[in-house]
């Protein structure tokens, strides 16, 4: 009996050993990363209206990535795609598409929300999608970030099948759904787009008529 | 001064002219960009607030009518060359990792007596508000001019608050899921045009530490680190910390330790 635990706990260690010579590099913070939350969150005014102070709230998604620095495991990963795919909700008349002027407007517009005492937005200023900060788009925008891939020829590449439509509404509204952690924020899911105006900038991608797909 | 200043006026007549000619294609901006910088680099307006600096530190002011030449940043009272490249660090008699802005204000209440809210009221500059702290800390900032940024973190509170540093620089949320390292946790990446430097890197922190406090081209004005961290929370669309707040001397102590080794080339200027 008494060998068969030792045995049982060699055989243990033989499997936990590679596994943790693999294991993640720390989370941020190590041991005081618990300290540190209570540090950032004690930073500010406490006269900040709750709105602005909600803006510190983290959900599970935001929480998790940041402990893998960005780069779960892929079983973590899934699990994060898996819980934002149900996050996605769909304009009431299911039409996916827009106009793709308002798309291209909304593409280049990187104000709005800007909060504080400092420079903040004034009220009312458009909150664009600020596409062009990380992406190319149209050719003759020349101003284009590089953070994300190039989307030019959207669909010129891609077609403009049903189901690239929705992968690009998907995306655009939750990209956590296919990309655990990436860079590119959940418009739709975080309320900074309108579903409406997710199917503007979908139309900006997919139209043929669309500068992205012209020249 | 009168020299230093035609300089700075020259220079910024250069800069408009270049700025004028940047061409949108990406090498050629960078390129111009660089011009630009050279052509300012002998005439940066940062100069005369350093000139200023200079001033306010030797002048007696305030309650206590005392200059600022006693004041500890580091390396003893009144030793200031290579003191900014130095911070932030622990100082036994406050208990705390201090930063060249805290340090500062602290002398300003304990040598000369100013009560800290008062001090701190004006801590950067608005068109036609002058910012004493602005001038003060780009003056201690050029004296570490060409020394190398040195914050080892080795004493148990510094390297406590380069973790909590680090901890803020992964830190997603708000509407738009950002953090610090969104934007700079990878290399050769640009935002539009600006290229973004990886500040988890020795070359990326470095490039990014060595020239602060800097003169921005794009604000009229020299920004502190304080400043300029605080302003990137505002752009990741957070509330704004308190100036001096531990959090953004955590960040602080986070890069510049990641930069240590790098030379300073200070005051700087920036788009």
């Amino acid at each position: 009996m008494k060998l068969k635990i030792a045995l049982f706990g060699l055989l243990t260690a033989a499997i936990a050993i590679p596994a943790l010579a693999q294991k993640a590099p720390e989370a941020p913070g190590g041991k005081y990363a618990k300290e540190a939350e209570q540090m950032f969150r004690s930073s500010f005014r406490t006269d900040n209206p709750k709105y602005w102070m909600s803006r510190l709230d983290q959900d599970d998604t935001m929480k998790t990535c940041g402990t893998y620095r960005d780069n779960p495991p892929r079983k973590v990963g899934e699990q994060i795609e898996k819980a934002n795919r149900t996050t996605i909700r769909y304009p009431v008349d299911g039409k996916l598409i827009g106009d793709w002027k308002e798309g291209e407007k909304l593409a280049a517009v990187g104000t709005g929300g800007h909060i504080g005492f400092i420079q903040p937005d004034p009220a009312g200023r458009v909150r664009g999608g600020n596409c062009y900060a990380c992406h190319e788009l149209a050719k003759k925008e020349l101003a284009y970030g590089t953070i994300g891939p190039s989307l030019h020829n959207f669909s010129k590449l891609r077609g403009t099948s049903d189901d690239i439509i929705k992968y690009a509404y998907d995306k655009i509204y939750n990209s956590n759904a296919f990309s655990a952690c990436t860079n590119m924020p959940r418009f739709g899911l975080l309320n900074w787009l309108t579903p409406e105006q997710i199917t503007h900038i979908v139309a900006f991608l997919v139209d043929p008529e669309s500068p992205v797909n012209k020249d | 001064m009168i020299q230093r200043f035609i300089r700075t006026l020259v220079g910024m007549a250069v800069a408009t002219a270049v700025i004028g000619s940047v061409s949108a294609q990406d090498s050629k901006v960078a390129d111009e960009l660089a011009k630009y910088r050279e052509a300012l680099a002998d005439g940066n307006p940062a100069d005369l607030l350093e000139v200023k600096g200079e001033g306010l530190w030797a002048e007696k002011r305030g309650p206590k009518n005392a200059s600022l030449e006693q004041c500890d940043l580091g390396l003893g009272p009144g030793k200031l060359d290579g003191a900014y490249a130095q911070l932030p660090k622990y100082f036994k008699d406050t208990n705390k990792v201090m930063d060249v802005e805290s340090r500062l204000v602290h002398c300003m209440v304990s040598l000369q007596g100013f009560k800290q809210e008062e001090v701190t009221k004006q801590w950067f500059s608005r068109p036609g508000k002058e910012s004493d702290i602005e001038a003060l800390v780009t003056f201690i900032g050029a004296k570490s001019n060409g020394k190398p940024i040195n914050v080892p973190a080795t004493h148990p509170e510094e390297a406590k608050m380069a973790k909590m540093g680090e901890y803020i620089f992964y830190r997603r949320s708000g509407p738009q899921d950002f953090s610090c390292s969104i934007c700079h946790g990878q290399e050769g990446k640009r935002i539009r045009l600006q290229e973004l430097g990886n500040l988890t890197t020795k070359d990326g922190a470095g490039f990014a530490m060595k020239t602060w406090p800097s003169y921005r081209v794009s604000q009229g004005a020299v920004w502190t680190m304080q400043r300029r961290l605080i302003d990137c929370m505002r752009q990741a669309r957070w509330p704004e910390p308190n100036y001096l707040a531990d959090s953004i001397i955590a960040l602080e102590t986070y890069l510049q330790k990641t930069a240590t080794g790098t030379v300073m080339e200070t005051p700087g200027i920036k788009r």
